[in-house]
């Protein structure tokens, strides 16, 4: 078998004694598009904090392409090409749409390249497909401020692929998008799946049943089950994990 | 009107090159002089705060270490003042007979001129890099400058030995090219040179400011932790802009010292630097014209205030503050591009008023017609 993309082992984190992940592993594979629910409080922002390196792991392995990401600084393992969205969609709001993808394009991320460099035709064209693809094309200078709130989690969503990751996190993509935006959003995100490979954190079960991908369940920091939906939902454990806490307590 | 935009800074510099010598007393020209070379550090404060984000209450260490550098450079090399051992006449007060070894490199005019920016820009890279790289943030990052600001002021002020302690060094009464510093002659050059490197001073904010370099120092203020997710590190960004507006700090004060006849520790008091804050507030942060215009008025206003009420100026900058950040939070300039002037004459009815509902405004039009 060939080896996993994104690999993480018994990984633990523990905020002063407790625990938000217990031994969660898990693998990624190339090219895959994977869906990862849970209850509130179930470690899934956690998990993308842990392979981000915006939280260093109390025990266990995260590796990327065979070598560890454990203790590199959040822009290092972003250079690695792991692209993260995060829940509410963090745009840079004084900054023009464009302007925001342009930043996020930039092929040579140091100050030096910054201030000297012009930005490459290639990403130029590339930044005007994505605009044109999320459709914001007609608001390429308006501060990112300004935009509806669907508007910001494309260009987020728009920013991330600028960045051109290969693997993609994506924290709750759809949260307070229209059910059309989510439909469209279902849409993009598989689009970009074969080329990258996705993680999507959601709660909207009609968007993950639209991605059409296999599901991760996480509770309480562990790993409940995995596999497609129907089969998950299926599941005593999610059930009561969803719907019948009440009953458990 | 194009053409008036792209005119105005010319209009400007000529103005202050040509016009304002001619119509002002040596005693106002001096003032400007001194107005425009303190608009320089408020520049370097915008670059830092207004784009950056980073509130330095600190700048006074690199504004004083420029001053020092250049009072140095004065002091040596104006013979009148050199007492017995042909070093400087104060140090004979403390029984110093040999000169201290950082003063010799001033006796270099070329030296000089590179270190009233190097030496502040060296310092700023040393405090910023080891504030950025451990993640220093904020209030902070405030706390701490104004820490090294007392530090500074602390050793400045206790040395007689080596810089006159308390006392500072005088420039007025020593010698440039065989002229007097505080000559009217001499002040005049001065003050052209502060009007030239002015927009100099502007030009290198604008280069900072314009490219990607400047998006990315504008979303380290707004969201710093998602620059670095997208692969930026921060670290290098903000070291850069604190060593530039250091090394601006470093000029403006040098150009201060000269036009005001004397550097001391005054300069790194902690309210002077907080005042420079409050210039850039007036001004407008954010924008490169805002700083200038804060630094002028607000010291145009406290030479006004200090002279007919000598005892009111700390209230009425205390209270221009307040009226600043309370109604113009984006300061007079960001009043007036966003708008400010012609909501205000609105109210007074002197101007339309901008429609609620456009819309609503045709289709009641359109059934007027109608009827």
């Amino acid at each position: 078998m060939t080896q996993p993309l994104l690999e993480l082992k018994d990984v633990s984190v523990s905020f002063d004694g407790f625990y938000a992940l217990t031994d969660l592993s898990l693998t990624l594979n190339k090219g895959e598009l994977k869906s990862i629910i849970g209850p509130n409080g179930a470690g899934k922002t956690t998990f993308l904090d842990v392979i981000t390196g915006k939280v260093r792991p109390t025990k266990g392995t995260v590796t990327f392409k065979g070598h560890s990401l454990v203790g590199l600084s959040e822009q290092r393992i972003s250079r690695e090409g792991i692209g993260r969205k995060f829940q509410t969609p963090r745009v840079f709001e004084n900054l023009t749409v464009q302007r925001n993808l342009e930043l996020s394009a930039s092929p040579h991320k140091s100050a030096f390249n910054l201030l000297v460099d012009r930005l490459p035709v290639s990403a130029k064209d590339e930044v005007q497909r994505l605009m044109n693809y999320v459709g914001l094309s007609p608001f390429a200078t308006t501060k990112a401020g300004s935009l509806s709130h669907g508007q910001k989690q494309w260009l987020a969503i728009a920013m991330l692929v600028a960045q051109s990751p290969e693997v993609l996190l994506l924290d709750e993509p759809v949260a307070g998008l229209t059910d059309e935006e989510t439909v469209r959003t279902a849409e993009l995100i598989k689009s970009l799946a074969g080329d990258h490979t996705v993680v999507v954190i959601e709660h909207d079960m009609e968007f993950i049943r639209d991605l059409k991908a296999p599901v991760t369940v996480l509770h309480q920091g562990q790993l409940l089950t995995e596999g497609p939906l129907e089969k998950v939902k299926q599941d005593p454990r999610v059930i009561e994990v969803y719907l019948g806490q009440a009953d458990s307590d | 009107m194009k053409i008036f935009r792209r005119l105005l800074p010319w209009i400007l510099l000529a103005i202050a090159l040509f016009i304002l010598p001619a119509i002002l007393s040596d005693f106002r020209l001096n003032l400007f002089g001194r107005y425009f070379s303190l608009a320089i550090t408020a520049l370097a404060i915008d670059l830092i705060w207004g784009y950056t984000g980073l509130l330095s209450l600190g700048q006074g260490i690199f504004f004083a270490l420029g001053g020092y550098g250049v009072a140095m450079y004065l002091t040596l090399n104006t013979e009148s003042g050199a007492g017995g051992n042909g070093i400087p006449k104060f140090f004979e007060n403390y029984g110093v007979d040999q000169l201290p070894f950082f003063w010799q490199p001033f006796w270099s005019p070329a030296f000089t001129l590179i270190a009233l920016w190097l030496i502040p820009a060296i310092v700023a890279g040393l405090v910023g890099y080891l504030i950025f790289r451990n993640r220093i943030k904020g209030v902070y990052f405030s706390i701490i400058t104004q820490a090294a600001l007392m530090v500074f002021f602390h050793f400045f002020n206790g040395q007689q030995k080596l810089i006159n302690g308390t006392n500072g060094l005088k420039t007025s009464t020593t010698e440039l090219f065989g002229q007097l510093v505080g000559s009217s002659d001499m002040q005049l050059w001065m003050y052209r040179l502060t009007v030239l490197l002015l927009p100099v001073a502007f030009l290198i904010c604008r280069y900072f400011t314009t490219r990607r370099f400047g998006d990315a120092l504008i979303a380290i203020r707004d969201d710093e932790q998602r620059l670095r997710f997208g692969g930026f590190n921060p670290v290098p960004f903000k070291t850069l802009v604190f060593i530039v507006a250091g090394a601006l700090c470093g000029v403006s004060g040098a150009l201060y010292t000269v036009q005001s006849g004397i550097v001391s520790p005054q300069f790194m008091s902690i309210s002077f630097s907080i005042e420079m804050v409050i210039w850039v507030a007036v001004g407008g942060r954010g924008t490169l014209v805002g700083p200038i215009i804060g630094a002028i008025l607000v010291n145009y206003l406290r030479s006004l205030v200090s002279e007919a009420l000598p005892e009111f100026w700390l209230f009425v900058q205390g209270a221009l503050f307040i009226f600043v950040v309370v109604l113009m939070p984006d300061g007079i300039y960001g009043w007036f591009t966003g708008g400010g002037l012609r909501q205000l004459l609105a109210a007074f009815g002197m101007a339309p008023k901008s429609r609620t509902y456009p819309q609503l405004d045709e289709e009641v039009a359109a059934l007027n017609d109608l009827s």
